[in-house]
């Protein structure tokens, strides 16, 4: 024991951090804060560090190059002992870390712990918050698939619509005029050395900042902020109610590290690797690219949005969101800091989350994307057939092979894109589904050039059809007049 | 005379001869930062540099003109013309080929003109269809549908013994459409 004394005696004699870290371990932290919610801070850097631990593993099979990426994927995945529980353990590892990341920032946001004088500290995390978004979209770009591939040109098609100099952005994001080796190896230099070497450094000064300023004390409803007087407010509760972290806090944190890390570690062994999904070849175009997970809010709000905003919202709404966030601790630096006086922030974060919740929920069934195999894998049901006329059956068959089902279901199956069409006949007369077909309209293409006469005349029989045996088809009123009273009515034709 | 500057102020002038030292090492060292930057500005922005006036673009050929039927349309692939060793299969791009009627082309960019997804030909439609958000087009290109705010993207063409050719090499994007952006126009036989 002495001879292990001498030695740590003689280091520290040399590096002098025995007495730093000395105070940081015991500094005294309210007592209260030793709590469940204070965690997240500390789960986010234990990832970060899981992260950098499996990033180094993964690099030692990976290879970045635009013509062998795939194939080393391939290696880990089958080939080298447990290379898919690693690549699964990272790419899980990133979920959680945007998951733990945001849950800590709304942690962060309801106690008040933004305000004076930790504005600092926030504006680190908002920019920690956008490298982690950077990590995640570089990583995904070096799992080089075909979502990889053609998710880097719809970050090239967004970022070409900045004014005068996006042409100019698009060549430096990519590296040269097209996707190609140049772009991932340098989305492998942002993703392995700038991103998380700004990381860390940003990580360092946020933990050092947290020692120094003090942990957010648990906020009580009426107990002011003032920039005068909070410090000595702050400093008089740590001494008269406070505990030194260790133990009385960490043990908290380290129970939380070590369930997050064997929470990840569970989502890899049971799901496995993310991918990789078809070869990185631009000339295999039967593919539907689809995001990460924390980027699928920004697909659904790309295809819901109208084509007129779209640019201006992409172009103006991200620089504000992140002003926004930056000037958040400025604005409201000083007052309550308890989320039980604070409504607006409270109802801030759930219509942020629904919104956000809502958008990745529809992402993951996109309704706004044609079924390009609706038409040839989707029969129209038989119940819709059957006891109809020729005419009409006819129509039926115009109705599949014209590619109707890709944007319209019909039994729920065929695609979303337009409105299911089970009760169309109900809400649209004879004559206003020649014009809807021939004309097109609200977001459907025209079919007029390629519908004959006859394929019309059969398709709007077969349309017709398509209502509840409860409910009549609708009929011009307008029409009606025009024709004698005593003439039989059309009635519906299904049984 | 001679001990005369050494019995002088010795601190303001030692310090004002330190300080002239400092303001020279500083000067010393912005001179070795510009010769630093200025090579790597040019690396850096070398593929925006090397692209100016459509300098990635040249002609491709798509093939015979033969394998085009009239009336229809046909994917096509062609090798980008940059190439580097690493690119792998990345530099193979398709294309859409509409042989309108005799030498009458429409050559399309794969690319959907909304996000850049690859769109897809029905031929009993008539239609192109994209499969991230909907986009539609007809088959001369024009929008059909959806959030693409134009048609598709078109890349100049010109027949050269009976081998149809592109001017291509740039991902066309909505904010640089450089495949219909052609210098000149299509020359149509």
């Amino acid at each position: 024991m002495r001879v292990i004394k001498k030695i740590g005696e003689w280091f520290d004699h040399r590096l002098q951090l025995a007495a730093p870290i000395r105070e940081a371990v015991e500094h005294p932290v309210p007592r209260n804060t030793a709590s469940w919610f204070y965690v997240f801070g500390s789960a986010a850097l234990t990832v970060f560090i899981l992260q950098l631990v499996t990033g180094i593993l993964l690099a030692l099979i990976y290879v970045p190059s635009a013509g062998e990426a795939w194939s080393s994927l391939q290696a880990l995945n089958h080939q080298v002992a447990l290379g898919w529980f690693i690549r699964a353990m990272h790419g899980w590892g990133s979920n959680f870390m945007v998951a733990v990341v945001l849950i800590h920032m709304v942690q962060v946001f309801l106690f008040g712990a933004y305000k004076f004088p930790r504005e600092l500290t926030w504006i680190i995390g908002v920019f920690l918050l956008l490298m982690t978004l950077g990590m995640a979209f570089s990583g995904q770009v070096l799992r080089f698939d075909q979502d990889a591939y053609w998710g880097l040109g719809i970050g090239a098609s967004i970022a070409s619509r900045v004014p005068i100099l996006g042409p100019f952005i698009v060549k430096l994001m990519l590296g040269g005029p097209i996707i190609a080796g140049a772009t991932l190896s340098r989305f492998f230099a942002l993703h392995v050395f700038v991103i998380p070497g700004l990381l860390i450094g940003f990580v360092g000064l946020h933990v050092l900042m947290v020692l120094k300023l003090g942990i957010n004390e648990w906020p009580m409803p009426g107990r002011i902020v003032k920039r005068a007087t909070y410090e000595v407010e702050y400093h008089a509760l740590t001494k008269k109610d406070g505990a030194p972290f260790v133990p009385y806090a960490i043990w908290k944190d380290m129970f939380f590290a070590a369930f997050i890390i064997l929470a990840v570690a569970a989502c890899a062994f049971y799901f496995g690797p993310f991918g990789p999904t078809g070869q990185p070849d631009p000339t295999i175009i039967q593919t539907a690219p689809k995001p990460d997970y924390f980027f699928l809010w920004l697909y659904a709000l790309l295809s819901l949005l109208p084509p007129s905003l779209e640019t201006p919202f992409l172009l103006i709404c991200p620089p504000l969101v992140i002003l926004g966030l930056i000037l958040l601790p400025f604005l409201s630096g000083e007052g309550e800091k308890s989320w039980k006086r604070r409504p607006i922030a409270v109802i801030t974060v759930l219509m942020i989350a629904i919104t956000l919740g809502t958008f990745t929920r529809m992402a993951q069934f996109t309704p706004w994307s044609p079924h390009m195999n609706a038409w040839s894998g989707d029969p129209v049901p038989d119940r819709y057939i059957h006891g109809t006329t020729a005419l009409e059956r006819q129509g039926a068959l115009v109705f599949q092979v014209k590619q109707c089902r890709n944007c319209h279901s019909l039994g729920s199956t065929g695609g979303q894109r337009g409105p299911t069409l089970d009760s169309v006949a109900v809400r649209l007369t004879q004559d206003q589904l020649i014009r809807q077909v021939i004309q097109g309209g609200g977001n459907m293409p025209a079919y007029g050039n390629n519908l004959s006469p006859a394929e019309t005349t059969a398709l709007v029989a077969f349309l017709e059809t398509l209502h509840p045996t409860t409910q009549r088809p609708a009929r011009d009123a307008a029409r009606d007049l025009v024709l004698t009273d005593d003439q039989p009515q059309k009635s519906g034709t299904q049984p | 005379m001679s001990t005369k500057p050494v019995t002088a102020p010795p601190a303001e002038a030692s310090l004002s001869r330190r300080g002239f030292f400092m303001k020279l090492g500083i000067l010393f060292n912005g001179v070795a930062a510009i010769v630093l930057a200025l090579p790597i500005a040019r690396f850096l922005f070398s593929s925006i540099t090397r692209g100016r006036g459509n300098g990635y673009l040249s002609w491709v050929g798509l093939g015979d003109v033969g394998q085009f039927p009239e009336g229809e349309t046909r994917l096509a692939t062609f090798r980008n013309p940059m190439v580097m060793p690493t690119d792998g299969k990345t530099v193979d791009t398709a294309c859409w080929v509409r042989r309108v009627a005799g030498d009458q082309f429409q050559v399309f960019a794969i690319n959907c003109a909304h996000l850049g997804c690859p769109v897809r030909w029905f031929p009993q439609s008539g239609l192109f269809m994209c499969p991230c958000h909907g986009g539609a087009y007809y088959r001369d290109g024009s929008r059909a549908s959806g959030p693409p705010e134009r048609g598709l993207f078109e890349y100049p063409y010109k027949i050269e013994n009976g081998v149809l050719t592109i001017d291509a090499g740039q991902l066309p994007t909505p904010g640089d459409p450089v495949a219909s952006m052609s210098s000149e126009k299509p020359p149509c036989a």
